[in-house]
């Protein structure tokens, strides 16, 4: 959570400024000890900086094998095939975009109107414990997400939901083919519930980013609630756009819920009911029993795939939420 | 701009419908946006409430003080897996914090350069790093020159998993110090090195601490990266170079297994777990708003 308050703080070091505006000739104080602390927590933080980029080579060079032999084409090859050596990573980038997509269209709306709730209209009172709420709903491990995947949330979808929809909507190829349980959709249900947190606090922060000034002048004119609203969001929009980026980032990433409620199949269906897996879940499930280099090189080479498109998203969407909420800050 | 004239055309008089339409949408909106809040927390509600059921219902003595049965066998427990946990979160700790808080020292002190931001930045991305790509790369760096699976690099991956977050929350902790408590240090001639280890860290060390214990309670629930670094045992072990258990693999694994007192003890544990995590993240919570109180 950033604090704008503290963010233009930039009296430390204590800056020394004469009364003639230039700085004034002081004997420079030379503290060993400075040296060596300032050096020291340098190092650490170039240590912490470079963190991304050991990762990035290291995945590089561990996916060697992969990488000549596949070439490109890895990305866009359907079959995996460990007997025969063959392998493509196309049927878990499509399980991983379609459930990351699904989780967003059902999540956005939903995060959206929390965090407008949150900022614009909850009393103090309510706000602190709700956001807290919030927050614990992040800190639920992902494990404990996908057991209550299997034994609560999958039933349900079978039983309830499913059968619902092939009713109403089953004549669209997306709902259509017999209800496991175990599918695209429920990847996609498990995954909104997960990223819910992180769009609803970044929008909220953004939201909260934008001056009273603007909604005061929107009410004092007769806007109702709802239409300054509306203005309050369309000066936010952008900083919305990177929150949402960030949530798919992270709807991409996530393993162990998925893993489990997914059904891990790889194959490309168009029915959302129909078991699929994803980037992390293949490398979850199947790394420790790879068994050949070449699997196992296949498997990071998909991590490298994962890491890289996380990276950019992120990098987009930190950039985005950054820039909008500096300049609110400024004014 | 057509916002306004919308806005005043409608408050004329004679346009009473309008008005009417528009405090519908009003009233209309604020119920939707209170709708999402009850949708949005009812999940953790259900999860929350489910797990304490299941999970009251199946912890016992045993599962704290016994070793895992043989498969097919009921009853036992996880001790190897708790002090497995212990061990790795231990290691991530050591791995981990020193780097954490010497790299968020140096952003809250000296981080007002271009090459701050930039760390801060990375930083910020590191965090958003897939938890099973970290184990990956835990595996590449550790089991591969070592060979075999070892407690050793589960610690590594845990490490990078809670750097950014010790690097920021001591980031962020320190700057909540007030600047006159540095000057007060400098008036008096102290060295800055000393004034910001023995003046400013201590004044924050509350809040690093509660943070770095939500980081570590957040590390205790990371199971993707331990799969394939730690692995797993059924056997007591405690030795860092071998396969080490630890509960979040144990509730993977019980999961799927089609026993039913496996099934219990994966509740048993996740209730453990997020007892754990949501105590944590009450103190963090409580102990940071004391802070923003008191300055």
């Amino acid at each position: 959570m950033e604090r704008r308050t503290r963010r233009g703080d930039r009296s430390w070091p204590v800056p020394f400024r004469s009364s003639n505006g230039r700085r004034p000739r002081v004997r420079k104080v030379h503290n060993a000890g400075d040296f060596i602390f300032r050096n020291i927590t340098r190092i650490f933080a170039i240590l912490v900086f470079s963190l991304v980029f050991v990762m990035a080579y290291e995945m590089y060079m561990g996916s060697g094998l992969t990488l000549q032999k596949f070439g490109w084409s890895f990305l866009w090859t359907e079959t995996w095939d460990p007997v025969q050596g063959t392998f493509g990573a196309l049927p878990f980038i499509y399980g991983t975009v379609v459930s990351s997509l699904i989780a967003l269209i059902i999540s956005l709306p939903l995060s959206l109107g929390v965090a407008i709730f949150l900022s614009e209209l909850a009393p103090r009172w309510l706000e602190q414990p709700l956001s807290f709420l919030v927050e614990l709903l992040a800190a639920i491990p992902s494990i404990v997400y996908g057991l209550w995947g299997i034994f609560v949330m999958v039933p349900w979808l079978r039983v309830s939901v499913q059968p619902l929809l092939k009713k109403y909507f089953g004549t669209l190829p997306l709902f259509q083919g017999p209800a496991y349980g175990f599918s695209m959709l429920a990847a996609g249900v498990i995954l909104a519930i997960m990223i819910l947190p992180i769009i609803t606090s970044i929008s909220r922060d953004v939201l909260k980013a934008i001056p009273t000034l603007q909604r005061e002048a929107a009410l004092g004119l007769g806007a109702t609630r709802w239409e300054t609203t509306k203005l309050i969001l369309m000066g936010a929009r952008s900083g919305i756009l990177g929150a949402t980026l960030l949530g798919f980032g992270r709807a991409i990433g996530e393993t162990m819920a998925v893993t489990m409620v997914i059904g891990n199949r790889p194959e490309i269906a168009a029915s959302l009911f129909s078991p699929a897996t994803s980037m992390a879940s293949v490398i979850a499930n199947e790394f420790a029993e790879a068994t050949t280099d070449l699997y196992t090189d296949a498997l990071i080479e998909v991590a490298l795939i994962l890491f890289g498109v996380t990276i950019i998203l992120n990098i987009l969407a930190r950039l985005i939420v950054w820039s909008t909420t500096r300049r609110f800050a400024a004014t | 701009m057509e916002h306004n004239e919308e806005v005043c055309g409608n408050m004329k008089p004679g346009h009473d419908s309008t008005y009417f339409w528009r405090k519908a949408k009003n009233s209309a909106m604020l119920i939707f946006s209170f709708v999402c809040v009850l949708l949005a927390v009812t999940p953790l509600i259900l999860i929350f409430v489910y797990t304490l059921r299941q999970g009251i219902g199946s912890l016992n003595l045993d599962f704290f003080l016994q070793m895992p049965k043989p498969v097919g066998e009921s009853g036992g427990g996880m001790d190897n897996a708790i002090v497995g946990t212990g061990i790795l979160i231990g290691l991530g700790a050591l791995f981990g914090l020193p780097v954490g808080i010497l790299a968020g020292i140096y952003l809250a002190e000296f981080g007002h350069t271009a090459f701050g931001s930039l760390v801060r930045f990375f930083t910020d991305v590191l965090s958003g790093v897939p938890s099973i790509v970290v184990g990956v790369v835990a595996y590449v760096l550790v089991v591969l020159p070592m060979k075999h699976f070892s407690a050793l690099a589960g610690g590594v991956a845990l490490a990078i998993l809670m750097i950014p977050t010790v690097t920021r929350t001591t980031e962020e902790m320190m700057k909540l110090v007030p600047q006159s408590f540095r000057e007060a240090g400098l008036a008096l001639g102290i060295p800055r090195w000393k004034t910001t280890m023995r003046i400013v860290f201590p004044t924050a060390l509350t809040g690093i601490t509660t943070g770095i214990l939500l980081a570590i309670a957040r590390a205790a629930g990371e199971t993707a990266p331990l799969l394939f670094t730690a692995l797993g045992n059924r056997f007591w072990s405690t030795s860092i170079f071998n396969p080490m258990a630890s509960l979040t693999v144990f509730i993977f694994d019980y999961a799927k297994a089609p026993f039913e007192d496996w099934n219990r003890q994966a509740w048993a544990a996740s209730f453990v777990l997020i007892l754990l995590i949501f105590l944590l993240s009450l103190i963090f919570r409580l102990a940071t708003r004391r802070q923003y109180e008191q300055h």
